[in-house]
């Protein structure tokens, strides 16, 4: 139990690994000097450890209050929403939520469906924009930069918070294809050893890459269904993006695959500030430190997982967490 | 008793509703098979005409000759065969006086007129090839003119089956591969004819009315579809196109002739203008399929990408487009092969024009393989016939190669990913 407090310790900003995210080319890169010389490549000690997913009641230590907005008071978010409103056509889907997302956290939004969580989650990298009819208000921002501003691209941002869908949606071309593409539009690559290297990260920080290293060529939808949701988080890892936005990532996956995934994001924590929508109250326990409990468009509760799941604050979460309706 | 479980289903009734579900399914498959066997059997007999009718088109009979050019009035210079014009020399010369004299010393008076535009052309070639037989007595086989050709293939007038016959008597007739039905051009004479310079003219057609109506079917689907905002006015666009894709062919024509011709003052006749008004005709249909293929990508691709950070035009000419590619392919191989088979718009512009030489570019006057077929089928000499199945036949094998072409170039993109 000790020894997984210690895991479970947040990196701070102090921690090696560099925040916010890495240069994922020059990570590759260096790990590839690294092999040449023959010396083991040098992973950051809390994410070397391929445990499975802790319990719900891994404590997370804080040292922040518990309770209140003052909760991660004096931590600056990666993100932070501000009274979003989100309208489809004349129906209001979110009425005024805000929360934060931190860099080293994974942040879970639970809740029955359509209580617009999943509206939310597509707010922070504007992937609303594409649904015709869809408006949004209210603040959000990136580091302190308004992400609807003059001087956010669009584009960028949506490299900077990455997002794995419901679905595994593989492109329909190879492996290698699917990894290499943001790099590619991105010009993240100078020549191709530097874009086999990423590709190669990406899919051995996904987990991916020992199943895929001798059939990368093969085509992205010919793997196994959580082979492809993993392909997908790799995909989305190859940007080198700062967020990852994870939309119910594990419905359509059997037990074991998620069980993959959970671990995933496990390992992911501390490089990306990880935000996952999720219907499974277990897989929020299991993954998150911050829960955000929303109802018909409303944040009810937003707070510690454990807190949420062992001593909510509102009625309803209560009522939900027990399996009162949902 | 019905709601005994046990004999719910060995019952009389429910054992009569079985069978009767049975036959129906039977009864069903018949049917299909029947439409099947239907569209089958009129193809077949289709196939089986054209070729019984259309196969002598590509063979012409050639009757032997002595010929003793030293002897009659054509007077040529051999040492102007070796030049430039010869064949204008040659043209110029009384080549069919010399036919004639000399099919009457081989065969008699009645065979005076058996040779036309073909031996004439015929001998003109081998004068070029052979000027000394400028200055000797020759043997020559040459092609006859249509109607003793159509006589010697059994369907002639009662006065050639008798020459014919005259000729037979004396083995100086045979049957030969008809190169020249592929290689020459429209000619008055049935034996002269060929199916070349139709044959380019809708060649050069179809590449004009690809070029065109493809990349802007293409682009037109891909805007409406991915770029342009859902309003009154792209529904107004949206029925405009597919009212337009219903529109007769003979309208277009019409348009192609108004516009084209008098507003914009194109050459009549031209492949350029008829590939342009093809190219109206042809547009919708693309524009149609190509919508209904970008539709069908699944948006889950289009999400993916954005998410990774790709643009708007990126995700559509990286994902949407090349997923789309086999079907937008499908719907221009159906346009194309309806444009290359159109005939009603191609009139009212000038290609039905008699013209003799094949086009050398898309501004030349020039005619279509489906109205050189109804010119031909609508000419009184009985030889036109087969001439006219023999087209068909041709362009039956034109559509089928630029279909082929286009299903191996769509199969090799669907491979691709």
């Amino acid at each position: 139990m000790n020894n997984m407090t210690k895991e479970k310790l947040p990196i701070e900003s102090t921690s090696p690994v560099p925040m916010p995210s890495t240069a994922i080319a020059a990570e590759a890169a260096a790990d590839q000097r690294q092999e040449m010389g023959g010396a083991e490549p040098a992973e950051p000690s809390s994410l070397d450890d391929h445990r499975p997913p802790a319990s719900p009641s891994a404590p997370v230590v804080e040292v922040a209050p518990d309770t209140g907005p003052e909760l991660d008071a004096g931590r600056t978010p990666k993100m932070r929403a501000d009274k979003i409103h989100v309208f489809y056509g004349e129906k209001e889907a979110l009425k005024g939520v805000s929360i934060e997302i931190h860099d080293d956290r994974v942040t879970a939004f639970i809740g029955p469906s359509g209580c617009g969580k999943s509206t939310f989650l597509r707010c922070l990298n504007r992937m609303n924009d594409t649904i015709p009819g869809a408006r949004v208000t209210g603040d959000i921002t990136l580091d302190g930069e308004d992400i609807n501003g003059p001087a956010m691209d669009v584009v960028q941002l949506r490299a900077r918070v990455g997002m794995v869908f419901q679905k595994p949606n593989p492109f329909p071309k190879s492996i290698f294809e699917n990894v290499a593409y943001g790099p590619r539009i991105h010009g993240l690559a100078t020549g191709k050893s530097e874009l086999d290297a990423i590709v190669e990260k990406s899919l051995k920080r996904a987990g991916l890459w020992d199943e895929v290293k001798d059939r990368l060529q093969e085509s992205g939808t010919a793997l196994s269904g959580g082979q492809q949701q993993r392909l997908c988080i790799a995909r989305a890892i190859a940007v080198d993006p700062e967020v990852i936005l994870m939309d119910e990532p594990c419905s359509a996956l059997d037990p074991i695959a998620t069980a993959k995934i959970e671990e995933l994001i496990h390992e992911l924590r501390g490089r990306y500030a990880i935000a996952i929508v999720t219907h499974n109250m277990q897989q929020a326990a299991r993954v998150s430190q911050r829960t955000a409990f929303f109802h018909l468009g409303e944040m009810v509760e937003y707070g510690k997982t454990k807190d949420i799941f062992t001593n909510p604050r509102e009625t309803r979460t209560q009522d939900y967490i027990t399996g009162r309706y949902g | 008793m019905s709601n005994n479980p046990a004999s719910r289903w060995t019952d009389g009734s429910m054992q009569k509703r079985v069978a009767r579900r049975y036959s129906a399914e039977r009864r069903f498959r018949a049917l299909g098979f029947l439409a099947v066997a239907m569209s089958v059997a009129v193809l077949a007999f289709l196939l089986f005409t054209m070729a019984s009718k259309g196969l002598g088109g590509f063979s012409h009979t050639e009757a032997r000759l002595q010929l003793d050019l030293p002897r009659s009035d054509v007077v040529i210079d051999p040492a102007n065969l070796t030049g430039a014009d010869a064949g204008q020399i040659v043209a110029q010369a009384n080549l069919e006086g010399a036919l004639t004299q000399a099919a009457i010393a081989t065969y008699g008076p009645t065979a005076s007129e058996i040779f036309g535009e073909s031996g004439v052309r015929e001998l003109g070639r081998k004068l070029i090839a052979d000027p000394t037989l400028l200055s000797r007595r020759a043997e020559l086989w040459l092609p006859v003119s249509g109607k003793v050709d159509v006589a010697a293939k059994g369907d002639g007038a009662p006065e050639q089956e008798a020459i014919v016959a005259a000729i037979n008597a004396k083995d100086g007739l045979r049957r030969t591969f008809n190169l020249d039905f592929l290689t020459a051009s429209d000619a008055t004479d049935p034996s002269a004819v060929g199916v070349w310079g139709a044959l380019k003219g809708s060649f050069l057609t179809i590449i004009v009315t690809m070029g065109l109506a493809f990349p802007v079917g293409v682009l037109s689907a891909l805007y409406l579809e991915e770029f342009a905002a859902r309003n009154r006015w792209t529904d107004l666009v949206e029925v405009s196109i597919n009212n337009l894709a219903a529109v007769p062919s003979i309208i277009f024509g019409l348009l192609g002739l108004a516009v084209f011709l008098n507003v914009m003052n194109l050459p009549r006749s031209a492949p350029l203008v008829g590939g342009l008004t093809l190219a109206l005709m042809t547009m919708p249909v693309i524009v149609i399929a190509g919508r209904n293929a970008i539709k069908s990508v699944p948006p889950s691709i289009r999400d993916a990408a954005l998410g990774v950070g790709a643009s708007k035009m990126q995700v559509v000419f990286h994902h949407v487009l090349p997923l789309a590619l086999p079907g937008i392919l499908t719907g221009t191989i159906i346009g194309m092969a309806r444009a290359l088979g159109e005939t009603a718009p191609l009139l009212m512009i000038g290609m039905r024009a008699f013209i003799a030489t094949p086009p050398g570019g898309i501004a030349d006057p020039a005619t279509v393989l489906p109205v050189q077929i109804f010119l031909w089928s609508d000419e009184v000499d009985r030889s036109f016939v087969e001439k006219t199945s023999a087209a068909i036949i041709v362009l039956l094998v034109f559509m089928l190669v630029m279909n082929g072409l286009a299903i191996y170039l769509r199969n090799r993109f669907e491979r691709r990913w």
